[in-house]
């Protein structure tokens, strides 16, 4: 757009004439600062440490380097927990962006009736804290006096067991799904508000139907806002506890104590009490994670929306 | 920090008003992690018979979410409470990583003759004494007389007539199972194998001896394989809003639990009281009976505690006098470990309306008195169960060797705590 080469840009030297001493970008930014280092950076730091040594019951504390990162690159516990969630992910957060998308669209359509109560009820899921929400569906999934069971009783047919080790990912997907189409809906609403209205009109001119509208201006728009909501689902789903933390309770023999990477780290440490391999469970986590998130930028990045 | 205190205590509180930061003349409060509803009445009690102790009580979570907490503190050093409860399973961890005070050396020592043997074996390691018992969990059966009546079986007394019953109750009633066996707790798992004779840890301080593979495990799996291949019971997890349901509504005839089953039962379970009965729980050899524990907890004093004495007082008090032994029994239903309150007329004749005035606490005194007395905890208790509930949980859902799952636990938990540092011998 050759429009923004008109605009001329503010002169340079009005923020070097900013009035005040210079350390009032410091002293503004100093709350930030000491909160950060103080919950992110000095706990990080004192978990890379932990993972350094190995601390035993009966042996006492030793340094050891990185033969705990070692031992986690060669545990199947946590590859198995990896593996779990890449299945979760590959086919839920397809399903709950594209179901965010299309919900997007229809409210942004304006067409619809109540577009506001419409948007507050499907957003309210995620104003349900995940805590909650899996007690209300591990309740709902009952396998012997659940609703959906009675329901199937009552018209005779066999009642699915949502907690069994053959559903228990799609259960999972389905709590997941539930809390989270909302948020995501909302960050892609928000996007399609901005999208300028001459490019739907303009495209009404050229004779689109509201269906290549919608697929053809509006969702190339806010590419990258469902980018943004794609690698946000990638980084929720590895790092997902508080589902099948809970879940666990209600169907122990389906969730083991290494379901997802999360649990696995949270059972080393609190029930086994191996603090120093846990925290290397964590970074290697992270370390996945940071691959994964990197290499899904890379291959959206092509078209430049960035 | 001898025996200062009472008399001391008059002689400062007279100066206290020149000198007003006499420590003595400051009754101490104690800090008290519980998870135990009510707690605040006993230890109301405890106060007004103690002038010189007050509490500061704390729910730190049941159980795990406590010890959680627990390990945090005493890693940290500081914000650990004064006493604390603990499981009995638990005791023996929480002294392996020197979280406990020895109470032998806070004059605890004459206190072993008032409780149950096999509860004091569990707080104790030689000399050392680490927690005080406060209840237990003797296994037994509550069982629906109406079902039973209806399907014409008695109580099972042997663990023969217990698959018998199971298979029959199948044919005759496909709503109903004789009971829902709990695998994926580690806990329950335990206590039935603990009856079978089961000893998987000799602990000698950090040499181990470790047979969780054993003739107990062998004789255990093949009897629950069988039952769960003929799908003659059910295998679902416990304590879910279902299985509260399923006891509630009559899906389960028998509950396999412990002394402290019958008043839990009677909180959810209220639209079928007065149909349950207690018994024994069924026997390998009804001539040679044997029983095992699930359950039951400790109030032991903490190693980082600044006023080890005092919290010694305080809990030789509320778990050695009688007064609060019956409240607690009374008030809270705790399963008794006082040898005294066991053998007590009122306690034993107790009637529960929900048990349709039977005197339950009769059939769990006996089931106290034949827990066997020789059995010791790892000093990584909760690994060790979860492991067992993993295991175990995996083949009662997913199918597979409840044999090999014993298979697999004998050589995870032998690598764990070689990790760990310990010998082991097998």
């Amino acid at each position: 757009m050759d429009t923004t080469a008109t605009i001329p840009h503010p002169p340079r030297s009005r923020a070097m004439q900013w009035p005040g001493p210079r350390s009032a970008p410091i002293l503004l930014l100093a709350p930030f600062l000491v909160l950060f280092a103080c919950f992110l950076i000095v706990p990080l730091a004192y978990a890379l440490v932990l993972s350094l040594f190995r601390d035993t019951l009966a042996g006492g504390t030793s340094f050891s380097g990185l033969q705990n990162y070692i031992d986690v690159l060669g545990d199947t516990n946590f590859w198995s927990g990896i593996a779990h969630m890449a299945l979760f992910g590959l086919f839920q957060v397809p399903v709950m962006l594209a179901l965010a998308l299309a919900i997007a669209i229809m409210l942004d359509r304006g067409t619809i009736w109540f577009r506001n109560a419409f948007r507050l009820a499907f957003f309210v899921p995620y104003a349900v804290p995940s805590v909650v929400a899996t007690l209300i569906w591990g309740y709902l999934y009952g396998p012997s006096f659940g609703p959906f069971t009675q329901a199937a009783h009552a018209l005779g047919i066999p009642a699915p067991d949502f907690l069994s080790s053959h559903w228990m990912l799609a259960s999972l997907a389905n709590v997941v799904t539930w809390e989270y189409v909302g948020y995501n809906m909302i960050i892609l609403y928000s996007a399609l508000q901005a999208v300028p209205a001459e490019l739907s009109e303009a495209a009404v001119m050229d004779g689109a139907s509201p269906w290549q509208i919608a697929l053809r201006v509006k969702v190339p728009s806010i590419r990258g806002a469902i980018v943004l909501t794609l690698i946000f689902s990638v980084i929720g789903t590895l790092q997902l506890f508080n589902e099948p933390q809970l879940l666990h309770a209600i169907s122990p023999s389906v969730i083991g104590d290494h379901y997802t990477p999360n649990v696995y780290a949270y059972a080393l440490a609190f029930t086994d009490q191996q603090y120093n391999y846990s925290a290397a469970v964590s970074f290697v986590l992270g370390a996945v994670i940071a691959v994964i998130s990197y290499l899904f930028m890379l291959g959206t990045r092509e078209g430049g929306t960035s | 920090m001898k025996k200062i205190h009472r008399r001391s205590l008059l002689a400062a509180s007279a100066f206290a008003a020149l000198a007003p930061r006499a420590r003595a003349a400051e009754p101490v409060t104690l800090t008290v992690w519980s998870w135990l509803p009510n707690l605040q009445v006993e230890l109301d009690m405890c106060t007004a018979a103690n002038p010189g102790l007050k509490f500061q009580l704390t729910n730190a979570g049941q159980a795990g979410p406590e010890y959680a907490k627990l390990r945090t503190a005493l890693k940290a050093g500081t914000g650990a409470p004064d006493i604390v409860q603990l499981e009995l399973d638990m005791v023996r961890s929480f002294a392996q990583v020197r979280g406990l005070a020895d109470l032998a050396q806070l004059g605890m020592a004459d206190m072993s003759a008032q409780y149950v043997p096999y509860t004091w074996q569990e707080v104790t390691e030689g000399r050392r004494i680490n927690a005080l018992p406060w209840d237990s969990g003797p296994m037994g059966q509550i069982y629906r007389e109406d079902i039973a009546k209806a399907h014409g079986f008695e109580p099972p007394r042997t663990w023969d007539e217990f698959a018998d019953a199971a298979k029959a109750l199948r044919k005759t009633s496909p709503d109903t199972y004789l009971t829902n066996a709990t695998f994926s707790d580690g806990g329950w798992v335990t206590g039935l194998l603990w009856q079978a004779g089961w000893r998987p840890f000799q602990v000698d301080g950090d040499h181990l001896t470790i047979r969780i593979k054993s003739d107990a495990t062998q004789r255990f799996a093949a009897y629950w394989q069988k039952l769960i291949d003929a799908r003659a019971v059910d295998t679902s997890a416990g304590f879910t809003t279902d299985w509260y349901q399923s006891l509630a509504r009559g899906r389960y005839a028998i509950w396999l639990t412990a002394a402290w089953g019958p008043v839990f039962l009677s909180q959810f379970a209220q639209s079928s009281a007065g149909k349950w009965r207690a018994a024994l729980l069924p026997q390998w050899n009804a001539a040679a009976p044997s029983n095992g524990n699930y359950g039951g907890s400790a109030l032991a004093i903490t190693a980082t505690s600044q006023h080890k004495q005092e919290a010694a007082t305080a809990i030789r008090w509320l778990l050695g006098q009688s007064a609060p032994a019956r409240a607690f029994a009374s008030k809270q239903f705790l399963f008794p470990v006082l040898d005294s309150l066991l053998k007590d007329q009122s306690f034993l004749d107790t009637p529960y309306p929900f048990f349709g005035g039977q005197a339950a606490n009769q059939v769990f005194a006996k089931a106290s008195s034949q827990v066997g007395t020789d059995f010791q905890w790892s000093p990584f208790n909760d690994y060790f169960v979860a492991q067992i509930g993993n295991e175990c949980g995996a083949v009662a859902s997913s199918g597979g060797s409840l044999e090999g799952a014993f298979d697999t636990l004998q050589a995870r938990v032998v690598r764990f705590a070689r990790q760990q540092g310990f010998t082991v011998a097998t």
